[in-house]
């Protein structure tokens, strides 16, 4: 796997493509639990990402993850603009100087931008958040690539741990975030913000495998 | 004078409270600031911080938020430009605006209308 401006930049495409795709399933799904505005949120995101498209065609790749970021956390409206945001952008800061990613340089990049999540919304695993999908995928692809796998086979490990992680939101009460305030009622239904991390991961496994 | 900054997630909310602290305090500047530019709901990073600039008079603002992605899209408002004057506070929006307003009206610091809010943070309705 090799990643450079080109393949980040169909990368991007293909979250707002995605994104667009799932507006309402991501809104339906934030209804249940929440406001419903996260697939309207998070669509209105990317569509205002693609408007920086020009712009992010001349930059390195840490500089398009920094744009991405800084235009989520700012055009977003709802709380997963600072949190999506952030995590762009601490991701951007793992790749300072480099001219493409490959594959060990996923778990780092995941690693921060599940850092900056943290900082921002001060949340760990299990409370049924965006973290329940990319904690396991992040871990998921660490092992695969501790295993010796090939980057499509570690990439499918990745998706399919986070798909696992998104469906064990539905297991478990909201203890962050406004789907707190419904408590046990939550229970039962997946997280919004984890399925839009698993559609942003699946963006990325749709181009690079 | 310290400013006053009241986020919110709809513009009506955010003046509501500047109308009621604006009661105890004319000559304070309160700044509101809700929603998205559109006038949906929501917080917007660069509204937040452009009515931060004008709530600053030069001794520091004190930030009152309701909730959530008020809260996260204010600290990123604070980091586009750092400044120790630019206080956060956690406290209920409305009646630490109103203590905040009392305090600086009456002449407070930053510190002191800080401390003070913080002190009567935990206090109970009735």
């Amino acid at each position: 796997m090799s990643v450079n401006n080109e393949t980040l930049l169909s990368i991007i495409e293909n979250m707002q493509k995605n994104i667009g795709e799932n507006r309402s399933y991501l809104s339906d799904l934030d209804r249940e639990i929440g406001d419903g505005d996260h697939g309207i949120n998070m669509d209105r995101g990317f569509q205002e990402v693609m408007k920086k498209m020009d712009e992010m065609k001349e930059q390195d790749i840490s500089g398009i993850l920094r744009t991405t970021g800084m235009t989520l956390a700012f055009k977003v409206g709802g709380a997963s603009g600072p949190l999506y945001g952030t995590a762009f952008m601490k991701a951007s800061d793992t790749l300072k100087g480099k001219e493409e990613i490959v594959l060990t340089d996923l778990p780092g990049l995941l690693d921060a931008a599940i850092g900056g999540i943290q900082l921002r919304g001060k949340a760990v695993q299990g409370e049924k958040t965006i973290l329940d999908t990319l904690f396991p995928a992040k871990e998921a692809l660490e092992n695969a690539i501790v295993e010796g796998k090939n980057s499509e086979q570690a990439i499918d490990a990745m998706l399919k741990a986070g798909e696992e992680g998104a469906e064990y939101t539905k297991t478990i009460k909201a203890t962050k975030g406004r789907a707190s305030y419904i408590g046990e009622r939550s229970i039962g239904h997946m997280d919004p913000g984890a399925a839009s991390a698993l559609i942003l991961l699946r963006s990325i496994a749709e181009i690079v495998n | 004078m310290v400013g006053i900054l009241l986020v919110s997630h709809v513009q009506s909310l955010a003046d509501g409270v500047k109308d009621l602290a604006g009661l105890v305090a004319p000559s304070v500047p309160i700044v509101a600031v809700g929603g998205l530019s559109d006038g949906s709901a929501g917080t917007d990073v660069e509204r937040i911080y452009t009515s931060l600039k004008e709530a600053d008079q030069g001794d520091g603002v004190l930030i009152f938020m309701d909730l959530g992605s008020a809260v996260m899209s204010t600290e990123m408002a604070l980091e586009i430009d750092p400044n120790d004057n630019y206080i956060m506070m956690n406290s209920p929006m409305v009646e630490g605006a109103i203590v905040a307003a009392s305090a600086i009206e009456a002449g407070s610091t930053l510190e002191e209308a800080h401390n003070l809010v913080e002190s009567q943070k935990g206090v109970d309705k009735f």
